[in-house]
């Protein structure tokens, strides 16, 4: 099977039926998305496919062939996205095993919403838990995204 | 150190991508100034200067969300001067050298790590300073008190050499016998707010968690559990399974069923595909209803363990102006961390080496050496980052660890064991349920003169092997801690506190703040039934039962002052307050609350004050204490397991409800400048929000909740 991850077309042997999340995991080695429930309940398998966050741990890998999956290692070469530099700046992370499902919904969120407030951001990320609590720095932090990609665009 | 720590160091100094490091050790027998420590620190095995300047601190304790990879390494750095962008932390493998300061055994609990370490991680780093100064002094042919040092060099005012440039020679030097520490107004970097060391990794995908570990012949296993507890194998089927693509063995172990597979998802199918019968035991008839019931009996009944004990209680009672009694009971709580539990085992000849986020190598590295069959000495454990801990991965029986090392040697392959989430939610080692009984006698302006506490919920630490050190006369301080200390009762006259601890096949386990999870609640909210009974305000009245508390005072009173406590809350809101004193920090806390018309209880807002002592870094602390009381929140609103006919009820998000983005309330966190002995930070604000909420709740609301999570009529 053909996929298209982080910019290069890669070819899996697996089952159409399996799970993206363990296609990218223990096929392709991509690590930094996460499991975390296995029934789309906690976001932290969360993946871009063609610019749109889903869950890949519900998401049958025969459903993505011929479109674009981007995982937290294809966000930017060097971690510098700008939501990346404000989960940085705003000191987020504690344990970051959920951070990276974060960071993939908030820039979905951003993408088609630059300036969301803080009720956008609670509904964009409710599907998204993280035990740690560090829901406050996270909104926080989107904000600061938000502010960091109008300059970008300046 | 045993040759298998040395080797394992260097293991994990090839693994860091520092290539060949000749490092700068410290050698042993130097000691720090002042009061010698029981035993001097090995730097060694705490800190190595490369010759590119790069400062390694190798972490004792296990990185599980709580900040320590930063906190520990600002210890390091505040006395070595070095170039804070140079610092590298690892965590340390398991070894002796890595023993806890105060408990002698390498673990990370107990919200002990920072104040353990103050004085170890301090000294190091002055040690290295002092070898670094005495090299260039040396070279200089100077008088090393002529010199200083700063941001990684060593200067005489006019030369200046780096650390990197000194280290081979540093090394060569003997130790100082002495070196004096910093006094707290010369920090440049202890006691202000610092950026994590470990987020660029955690925000690029790279870190490395246990379920993330990849090797070259490595299996996943997943283990078909009992469906009750205790329940065992009677037989099992395994042809279906078999026949699933990517799986290649199945194999019986202790606690069940292992399917080996080439990957996560094989193994799973594999293990849906599975036949088992059980055994199911006497586990079977566990029901948490009828487990509650039972334990409302118990608190009524007469005997029970006496954990304190003053004055006749009952006498008091009887002949007190007023009397007020009431229940409070919590459920079993899962602590669900985000990473579900895993454990990777490789056999090779007469060593075993496991990679897992663990908060307790020492324990793991004994159990697993006695099932391996090998010495302890040869089992090595390497701890990449948790994925979250909450207690759950320091388990004194080594449940994950254990039963990794029973499918590799049964299997014969090296094998990663996954738990999923159904089996975390399900497996057990709970936040106990618990109940408290309180009947208060109280005098003529409401304060209390008589309190008679009765306490029901299993023991933790019952049949572990820490039973013997902290289970006295049948008193497990984690079932009384947070009453049996509490200062509300210190001025009681009369007073008996009892505790009940009934045996069950669910097994238990410390969560975020332990006994304070429950005790917190009942105390603090008994306290605000006593302040509305007299008709006083609720912190009114708490400062005046704690006048003889100045720290829970200041806390009190400073939280207050900040919610803005006494004006009035924005309409269709109220507040509620609580102070809590656990692992030596003491948390007082306002929330602010409204209901909405379907009942569910929205906090907005909580102010906190900390007293935590001396504060290493407080952007560190504002984020565990966000973190706390989000967690203590899942508690307060969502969370609870329950058992009926032996089966576990929940076992997912879906059913398991944790605090989510909506729910999130406002923090604001006040940390007081204090020179108090230090505290823990890890924990304690998880303690009071239940109570604080609850408080709140009744304000708004005049009904008294007194059951966790907390539900509207």
């Amino acid at each position: 099977m053909k996929l298209h991850v982080n910019g290069s077309n890669r070819e899996v042997d697996a089952p159409g039926d399996m799970p993206l999340l363990w296609v990218l995991r223990d096929l392709l080695h991509l690590t930094g998305v996460k499991y975390g429930c296995g029934m789309a309940q906690c976001g932290a398998c969360t993946v871009h496919l063609d610019g749109r966050a889903v869950r890949s741990c519900v998401t049958p890998v025969s459903a993505v062939a011929g479109r674009k999956v981007t995982t937290i290692e294809g966000l930017s070469p060097d971690g510098a996205h700008p939501v990346q530099q404000a989960w940085a700046e705003i000191d987020v992370v504690q344990c970051g095993y959920c951070q990276s499902g974060q960071i993939m919904s908030a820039v979905a969120l951003l993408a088609e919403n630059p300036a969301p407030s803080d009720a956008d951001i609670d509904v964009a990320l409710a599907g998204n838990i993280c035990r740690c609590g560090t829901y406050q720095r996270i909104r926080e932090a989107v904000h600061r995204a938000a502010a960091l990609n109008k300059r970008v665009q300046r | 150190m045993s040759p298998l720590s040395r080797r394992e160091l260097l293991r994990s100094s090839l693994i860091s991508g520092a290539g060949l490091v000749i490092a700068f050790h410290v050698p042993r027998k130097a000691r720090a100034a002042g009061p010698p420590p029981k035993a001097p620190p090995d730097p060694n095995a705490f800190v190595r200067v490369a010759p590119d300047g790069t400062v390694t601190v190798l972490l004792s304790h296990s990185e599980m969300g709580q900040g320590i990879w930063t906190g520990l390494a600002m210890m390091v750095a505040e006395e070595l001067d070095c170039d804070w962008s140079k610092i590298r932390v690892e965590h340390a493998p398991a070894a002796p050298v890595y023993a806890h300061p105060a408990f002698g055994m390498q673990m990370t609990g107990g919200s002990s790590t920072t104040w353990s370490e103050f004085e170890r991680y301090r000294t190091v780093g002055a040690m290295a300073r002092d070898m670094l100064v005495r090299a260039a002094a040396a070279k200089w042919r100077t008088d090393p008190k002529k010199l200083s040092t700063a941001n990684g060099f060593v200067t005489d005012g006019k030369r200046k050499l780096s650390y990197g440039d000194l280290a081979l020679a540093a090394q060569a030097l003997q130790p100082s016998k002495t070196v004096t520490l910093k006094e707290k107004k010369d920090w440049k970097i202890l006691g202000k707010p610092t950026r994590r060391l470990d987020s660029p990794e955690k925000i690029n995908g790279k870190a490395q968690f246990g379920i993330d570990v990849q090797f070259e012949g490595l299996r996943t296993a997943l283990i078909a559990r009992a469906p009750v507890f205790g329940g065992t194998v009677k037989s099992f089927d395994a042809t279906k399974a078999k026949a699933v693509r990517g799986v290649e063995k199945v194999v019986q172990v202790p606690s069940g069923v292992a399917v080996v597979a080439t990957d996560y998802w094989s193994a799973k199918q594999g293990r849906d595909a599975l036949q088992i019968e059980w055994n199911e035991g006497p586990g079977a008839s566990l029901d948490t209803e009828k487990m509650l019931a039972s334990y409302r009996a118990q608190a009524r009944q007469a005997g029970g363990a006496v954990a304190a004990k003053k004055g006749d209680a009952d006498a008091a009672l009887a002949s007190a102006k007023k009397r007020l009694e009431a229940e409070y009971d919590v459920p079993y709580l899962a602590h669900a961390p985000m990473e579900p539990l895993n454990c990777t085992v490789r056999l090779e000849g007469n060593r075993c080496e496991i990679w897992t986020g663990t908060q307790f190598q020492t324990l793991e590295q004994a159990v697993a050496a006695k099932i391996a069959g090998v010495p302890p000495e040869h089992v090595s454990i390497q701890t990449p980052f948790l994925g979250g801990g909450f207690g759950r991965r320091a388990n004194p029986r080594a449940d994950f660890v254990s039963e990794a090392v029973h499918v590799a040697k049964a299997a014969g392959v090296p094998v990663k064991v996954v738990w999923t989430r159904e089996d975390d939610i399900q497996g057990g080692f709970y936040r106990p349920l618990f109940l408290h009984r309180i009947e208060v006698g109280v005098d003529g302006d409401g304060v209390p003169v008589a309190w008679k506490h009765s306490i029901v919920g299993q023991s933790i630490l019952a049949g572990t092997p820490f039973e013997k050190f902290m289970v006295k006369d049948g008193i497990d301080e984690a079932s009384v801690e947070g009453v049996k200390d509490s200062p509300y009762l210190e001025p009681v006259e009369a007073r008996r506190i009892t505790l009940h601890s009934p045996k069950s096949e669910v097994p238990v386990l410390w969560w975020r703040s332990v006994g304070n999870t429950h005790t917190a609640f009942a105390m603090e909210s008994m306290i605000d039934e006593l302040a509305w009974s007299a008709g006083r305000d609720p912190v009114e009245f708490r400062a005046g039962l704690l006048k003889h508390s100045p720290r829970h005072l200041r806390a009190l009173q400073l939280a207050a002052e900040k919610a803005g406590w006494g004006q009035s809350p924005p309409k269709g809101r109220a507040r509620g307050v609580a102070v809590h004193e656990s692992f030596g920090s003491i948390v007082a806390q306002v929330a602010e609350v409204s209901v909405d018309p379907d009942k569910s209880i929205q906090v907005h807002k909580v102010t906190c004050a900390v007293d935590c002592g001396t504060a290493v870094n407080p952007l560190g602390i504002e984020a565990q204490v966000q973190g706390s009381i989000a967690y203590g929140l899942s508690a307060v609103l969502h969370s609870e397991l329950t058992l009926k006919d032996g089966r576990v009820e929940q076992s997912n998000f879906h059913d398991y409800r944790v605090l989510r983005m909506p729910d999130m309330p406002q923090i604001e966190v006040h940390v007081i400048e204090s020179d108090a002995k230090m505290g823990g930070i890890g924990e304690p604000a998880t303690a009071p929000i239940s109570a604080a909420v609850a408080n709140a709740v009744y304000a708004l609301t005049r009904q008294r909740l007194r059951s966790l999570p907390l539900r509207l009529a």
